[in-house]
């Protein structure tokens, strides 16, 4: 029915003493997410957004039986958070903060490939399965459950992708905001590994950008492993080498490598259709449905 | 943020790594009275942050003080591709005999660190990996441990690097690595590390680029950036108002939120004929003042002829944006260029009732309002 989060996904927050943390719990918990407590160091034992507070996230997990975290720290504290919920009893971890130090997320890194806990994130609006659960900031009038899967560097990227094929009746099995970073937790290979196991995701939406080489080898992946039909898009094809787009990696480099063009080549070869606009991508969703 | 060769040279000195004798310069009198000190042969360098200085005639040799003031003369003042040179560096020429490469970046692919030791170095260092992959040598490094003495070793003999300085080498590039990881670094290389006739290892050039989201824990280097700034007037406004930003060249200039929507939105203007003017993200949540210092960056740029304003509210609400929409401009008495607005998502109901509609172009989609956008544009040029 979806993939990573549903329904029983019981959830705690970092950070939810903050603005943005508090504000994000109580916007999950009205969606229906089961969000189940919080943990922020040095304000254990209080009460935020009707949940309790514990001063670890191992305690929260613990007391709570979590499954999953959402964090909501902010950028200088980020890295550390990260790797306190991928050292606890947690399957999944989806980091929101924007502008997390790149070498600290290297160290991140190297302890997701020594720990069972998945990452989504960071500098991502979150993941949701609509109608289940919801954990992040993403807007979830917008969704509507169906047989999309739909995986994404950018959050408002992904709304207006989502508006589309709300637009033809076409709901969603689960929506991932992978994040715009150079160094991310789940990949687009990952993600489209997870839809692929899924049986009630008929097709993907996958909506990459210019920077790195993860659409590429997206690409290889669908080519050799994937039955599930999916339909791209690539944004940045008019960035300028050189200048960062907003996102931290989204910049093409002067050797050239990263460009929208090498990205749409190599999904074409997989023989995957990839829309100039997000209407063309919603379309093209809807003739293999 | 990329730091000036000669704040990335002191930066590699205070650690500890051997660069030429050098002085900052701002005028001819001062190049002359560095060269004395230093003495001659002289490398007279101009401070910008272009690729290819060399072959621009941004750098020059001076046997003498005659040849320094020709040099002196010839680069300061002179515009390098696009960018005005006000100061030189002057340096000991080093007398090599071999160049090499050295360089630590990071690995996007495996989101690991990577040294790389080349001994093709004093040349463009991307065309010798495009052209003769095999002439550069990987070392990934573990973030957690860093560099081991035997791992950067490792990648020196292995680039064929001379028996005789290879130790030194090793001990320059494990030291690069170390300052990489302290400065919170995005790249940071040495092209040429020069060999000299009796056996040194110097680094000739020096290049630093720090990672900007890292900033808040390097003042030092923050500080640099201060003494640095320079660039397009627009772009220096645009980090003012802290919007991302980027000037190119069309005349259709776009506001939205989100780098992945914006991005689509300039794309969009393209695949319909249009020319993008710029990139500007508001970023998330942004309030109407926000909306309105958006406004005030795209009019103020004179190539824009026409402006497209795309919000897909998650967290930014369409009633904010429509109240900075209306703010900045009801102050004229004409609207300098045409607006097109598109809202959606959070509260765009609200904010198509708070919208002057006597003041812009609202469309639907994001597809129709680009249209728009561009057909206005056309209007105005025609």
């Amino acid at each position: 029915m979806s993939v990573l989060v549903d329904d029983d996904t019981r959830v705690i927050v970092q950070g939810i003493t903050g603005g943005e943390g508090k504000f994000h719990a109580e916007q999950m918990i009205e969606y229906g997410t089961n969000v189940v407590g919080g943990a922020v160091p040095g304000r254990g034992g209080q009460e935020v957004a009707g949940v309790p507070v514990f001063d670890t996230v191992d305690e929260a997990a613990r007391e709570t039986d979590a499954d999953a975290s959402v964090i909501f720290v902010p950028p200088a504290f980020a890295g550390d958070a990260i790797m306190e919920s991928l050292d606890s009893p947690l399957d999944l971890a989806v980091a929101i903060t924007e502008g997390v130090p790149t070498q600290d997320m290297a160290r991140v890194n190297k302890r997701l490939s020594e720990v069972d806990t998945k990452l989504i994130g960071p500098n991502c609006p979150g993941i949701i399965t609509p109608g289940e659960a919801k954990l992040g900031i993403l807007p979830g009038n917008i969704f509507s459950s169906g047989n999309v899967g739909l995986v994404s560097r950018s959050g408002t990227l992904t709304y207006q992708v989502v508006d589309n094929l709300t637009d033809r009746g076409l709901g969603q099995s689960t929506a991932i905001g992978i994040g715009g970073d150079p160094i991310i937790g789940t990949t687009f290979v990952d993600a489209l590994e997870e839809f692929e196991n899924d049986p009630d995701t008929h097709a993907i939406a996958m909506c990459g950008e210019i920077g790195g080489e993860d659409e590429e080898k997206a690409a290889r992946y669908i080519a050799e492993n994937m039955d599930t039909p999916v339909v791209g898009f690539i944004a940045g094809r008019t960035a300028p080498p050189g200048k960062r787009m907003g996102h931290a990696g989204a910049i093409v480099s002067g050797s050239g490598t990263g460009t929208a063009e090498s990205k749409i080549s190599a999904l074409n070869d997989a023989g995957v259709e990839v829309g100039d606009t997000p209407e063309e991508v919603a379309e093209a969703i809807e003739d293999l449905l | 943020m990329k730091l000036h060769e000669y704040q990335a040279k002191q930066v590699f000195a205070d650690a500890g790594i051997p660069t030429p004798a050098s002085q900052l310069a701002e005028s001819v009198d001062e190049v002359l009275d560095a060269a004395e000190e230093i003495g001659y042969p002289v490398a007279v360098k101009a401070q910008v942050q272009v690729g290819g200085r060399g072959k621009a005639g941004g750098i020059k040799l001076a046997e003498d003080a005659e040849e320094a003031e020709e040099a002196a003369e010839s680069i300061l003042g002179m515009d390098l591709k696009g960018i005005h040179v006000d100061r030189v560096l002057v340096e000991e020429a080093v007398d090599f005999v071999n160049e090499l490469y050295v360089g630590v970046t990071m690995d996007r692919g495996e989101g690991e660190p990577v040294a790389m030791v080349s001994t093709k170095g004093g040349v463009d260092i991307e065309e010798v990996a495009e052209e003769d992959p095999d002439a550069i040598v990987r070392e990934h490094v573990d973030p957690a441990f860093g560099m081991q003495p035997y791992e950067a070793r490792r990648a020196v003999f292995e680039a064929g690097v001379d028996r005789e300085v290879a130790i030194d080498a090793a001990s320059i590039l494990q030291t690069l690595y170390q300052l990489w990881d302290d400065r919170d670094a995005s790249e940071a290389e040495i092209n040429p590390l020069m060999v000299t006739s009796d056996g040194e290892v110097v680094a000739a050039d020096a290049v630093m680029n720090i990672d900007e989201d890292a900033l808040f824990r390097q003042p030092e280097l923050a500080e640099m950036e201060e003494e640095s700034a320079g660039g397009d007037e627009l772009e220096q406004k645009a980090d003012e108002y802290g919007f991302d930003y980027v000037r190119l060249s069309g005349n259709v200039g776009i506001i939205g939120n989100g780098a992945g929507l914006v991005m689509t939105t300039l794309d969009l203007v393209d695949h319909y004929g249009g020319e993008p003017a710029n990139f500007l993200d508001v970023g998330g949540g942004a309030k109407a003042e926000r909306i309105a210092n958006a406004l005030d960056m795209v009019f103020s740029d004179d190539n824009v002829d026409s402006v497209v304003f795309n919000i897909f509210g998650g967290i930014t609400r369409g009633d904010e944006v429509a109240k900075g929409i209306n703010e900045a401009l009801e102050q004229f008495d004409e609207i300098p260029k045409p607006v097109t607005v598109r809202l959606a998502g959070t509260n765009w109901e609200e904010g198509m009732e708070i919208l002057n509609e006597d003041l812009v172009t609202v469309e639907q989609t994001l597809e129709d309002a680009v249209q728009r956008a561009v057909e206005h544009a056309e209007e105005v040029e025609a």
